[in-house]
């Protein structure tokens, strides 16, 4: 056990030494210059261009290059290149706006997909399972910025409630209670179009999962010795059916820097999504590859809870 | 994938006719596939799409195209659907086919209904040749790791580095860098979305890797790669089959979200991404520019899943047991 997780640990630390390679190169071997963001923009000359390469020691070989972004990043001193402000600090910011989203996302999904799984999977072919199936590839298949014009349009017809942005501008003296209603409104559609796609695809995976525990012959000896259908689905069925599911667990965590780019665009959500698309907008590389950088590290320690949880849970896996 | 309905014959009778299955591989699993309804709805809607595309590409192109999807004619702008066009404020050659326009108008007076058929045949090559390019390299790669356990672990640490960059946020990264062009949006998709296949292949290979057949043909002297391409890859192609016609929707979605974000295929090409993209701006005053893209969409990408997912449901020999 101890070997395996000392043999895992050196395996993520090589793949994250790569990653913050390849994602490296990528960026810097594009074509175009940060220094060219904007050729038009009449200040900047070229005085001005070559300050700002030796400031940001871009005239120098890449590995060096390399070495200097990293090093800051770990002493916490990279700033971005358009505000000159400390990166961590402005990803912080973004990342406690973008947590309630993430929350109450991710509570909506595991909520939500469960129940509508399970009951697929009892009434297979029924009606039930049939229009849940054709609603979850209907929310899979549709362009996320289309639905939510269209949820948008629906909502403000005829709820009559704001949904743009954080919260309503120039409320800020208003009663608390008004004020948390009015967050709680703006946090609705944008929470519910991200997790849309999540409830469709893991009802689907719960649904599979039951099918495929329900064939296993000890459901058949559960039902043969006159359990109540009950009993059979959520005692035996369900218990071994959830054992992928205890993985999943992990697999959330890059949820949270990944943030929906769309869908914070849509509504002004000034969240790490809208930040990692300004950033890409204006070649900010130093805020582009910290994201970069750390949903990588949130990706692999996602992956190594998960390899855990697997051996916690599953007997039969010992490596 | 296995012939699985071989009909037993009388010993007489097997000993008059060879011993082929009584029905072939395509009738039995055409047999199967026929029983998703589905499915059979995501396959022709597929290749009504298909038709379309097609229809689009010849209708659209050429230098008097029967519909003009360029033409710009600002005197009739944002004409909702089936509406006539003024014939007397143009000029004859900017009268649409039969005088109407099926699908209205858009901001600049174009001819929405002649936009989505050029647009069809775009999204249609977007999503076949990002996804061609990540199969090819999901099958080469996945193949290659499966049959040599020597690069097995180098090319599963390539994977493992892939799969740490958020898929989108890469692509999008990538799009934006590069100059804007159709082709270079079809190959960054491509070559951001082969991980899947990759491992699908694997899996398959390190299973058949050890099958007696495989043994047979090493026995008989058959080089590696005709090993892999001719002897083990068509028994592993299911799975990537399935992935590749879901992969299709996928990046028909992800072209339109680029588009939507302004970094998708640049003008003159129309995709319905970007048709639906330029719509959101009237989306109260002109709906048609939204729903229209946005429904047609819908519509293919639903199919293409629903295709996608009844071969999987035909092609896994597991289900199709218990089924």
């Amino acid at each position: 056990m101890l070997s395996f997780i000392g043999r895992t640990l050196v395996q993520k630390l090589l793949t994250l030494f790569l990653v913050s390679i390849v994602s490296f190169l990528i960026i810097h071997l594009a074509p175009g210059k940060p220094s060219q963001a904007n050729p038009l923009n009449p200040k900047f000359t070229p005085e001005m261009v070559a300050r700002f390469n030796k400031a940001f020691h871009l005239d120098d070989p890449l590995y060096l290059q390399y070495y200097y972004f990293y090093k800051g990043l770990f002493t916490g001193n990279t700033r971005s290149w358009k505000d000159n402000q400390p990166v961590l600090g402005k990803i912080w910011k973004r990342f406690l706006n973008s947590l309630p989203l993430f929350i109450v996302g991710t509570l909506l999904t595991w909520t939500l997909s469960f129940p509508v799984g399970i009951r697929s999977a009892i009434r297979r072919g029924g009606l039930y399972d049939r229009s849940a199936t054709l609603i979850s590839y209907f929310l899979i298949s549709i362009p996320g910025f289309f639905f939510a014009y269209i949820l948008i349009i629906c909502v403000v017809e005829w709820l009559h409630v704001p949904v743009i942005g954080m919260e309503t501008f120039g409320l800020s003296h208003a009663h608390w209670p008004t004020l948390i209603m009015d967050r709680i409104w703006h946090l609705v559609l944008p929470s519910v179009l991200g997790a849309t796609s999540g409830i469709a695809l893991l009802s689907r995976y719960v649904r599979g999962q039951m099918l495929e525990v329900q064939g296993q012959d000890y459901i058949r000896t559960a039902r043969a010795k006159g359990l109540s259908s009950e009993a059979v689905y959520y005692r035996h069925a369900l218990r071994n059916a959830l054992l992928p599911f205890v993985t999943m667990f992990g697999l959330i965590l890059p949820g949270l820097i990944g943030g929906s780019v769309i869908i914070e665009s849509i509504f002004s959500w000034p969240g790490m999504g809208r930040m990692a698309y300004e950033a890409i907008l204006a070649r900010d590389y130093p805020v582009i590859l910290t994201l970069n950088f750390i949903s990588a590290v949130l990706v692999l320690i996602g992956t190594f809870i998960s390899d855990i949880l697997y051996m916690a849970v599953d007997p039969r896996i010992r490596l | 994938m296995t012939a699985a309905t071989e009909q037993p014959l009388a010993p007489a009778a097997m000993l008059e006719t060879a011993a082929a299955p009584a029905q072939s591989r395509f009738q039995a699993f055409w047999h199967l596939f026929r029983q998703n309804r589905m499915a059979v709805i995501g396959l022709v809607v597929f290749l009504l799409f298909f038709g379309v595309a097609l229809a689009g590409l010849v209708l659209t192109s050429g230098d008097h195209p029967v519909f003009n999807p360029a033409l710009i004619r600002l005197q009739e702008k944002l004409r909702p659907p089936l509406s006539r066009a003024h014939v007397k404020r143009l000029t004859p050659d900017e009268i649409p086919p039969f005088g109407i326009y099926l699908f209205g108008t858009d901001d600049l007076g174009r001819d929405v209904f002649a936009r989505m058929l050029q647009g069809a045949w775009v999204s249609l090559t977007v999503g076949f040749v990002a996804v061609g390019i990540s199969v090819v390299i999901g099958i080469f790669l996945g193949g290659i790791a499966g049959y040599y356990p020597r690069i097995d672990a180098l090319i599963m640490r390539l994977v493992d580095i892939m799969l740490c960059f958020p898929s989108f946020f890469l692509i999008l990264t990538v799009v934006a860098l590069l100059p804007a062009s159709l082709y270079n949006i079809m190959i960054v998709i491509g070559l951001t979305s082969w991980m899947g296949t990759t491992r699908f292949v694997r899996a398959e290979f390190l299973a058949l890797r050890e099958q007696d057949f495989v043994s047979a043909a090493r026995a008989l002297g058959v080089g590696d790669l005709r090993i892999i391409f001719r002897h083990i890859l068509p028994n592993a192609v299911a799975p990537v089959l399935v992935s590749a016609t879901i992969g299709i929707a996928t990046a028909i979605l992800t072209e339109a979200g680029l588009s939507f974000l302004g970094f998708g295929v640049p003008p003159p090409h129309a995709t319905w991404g970007n048709i639906l993209a330029d719509g959101k701006e009237f989306i109260f005053d002109a709906p048609w520019l939204t729903f229209i893209p946005g429904t047609a969409i819908l519509v293919v990408v639903l199919a293409f899943n629903l295709f996608g997912e009844g071969l999987r449901d035909v092609l896994n020999p597991r289900l199709r047991e218990r089924g």
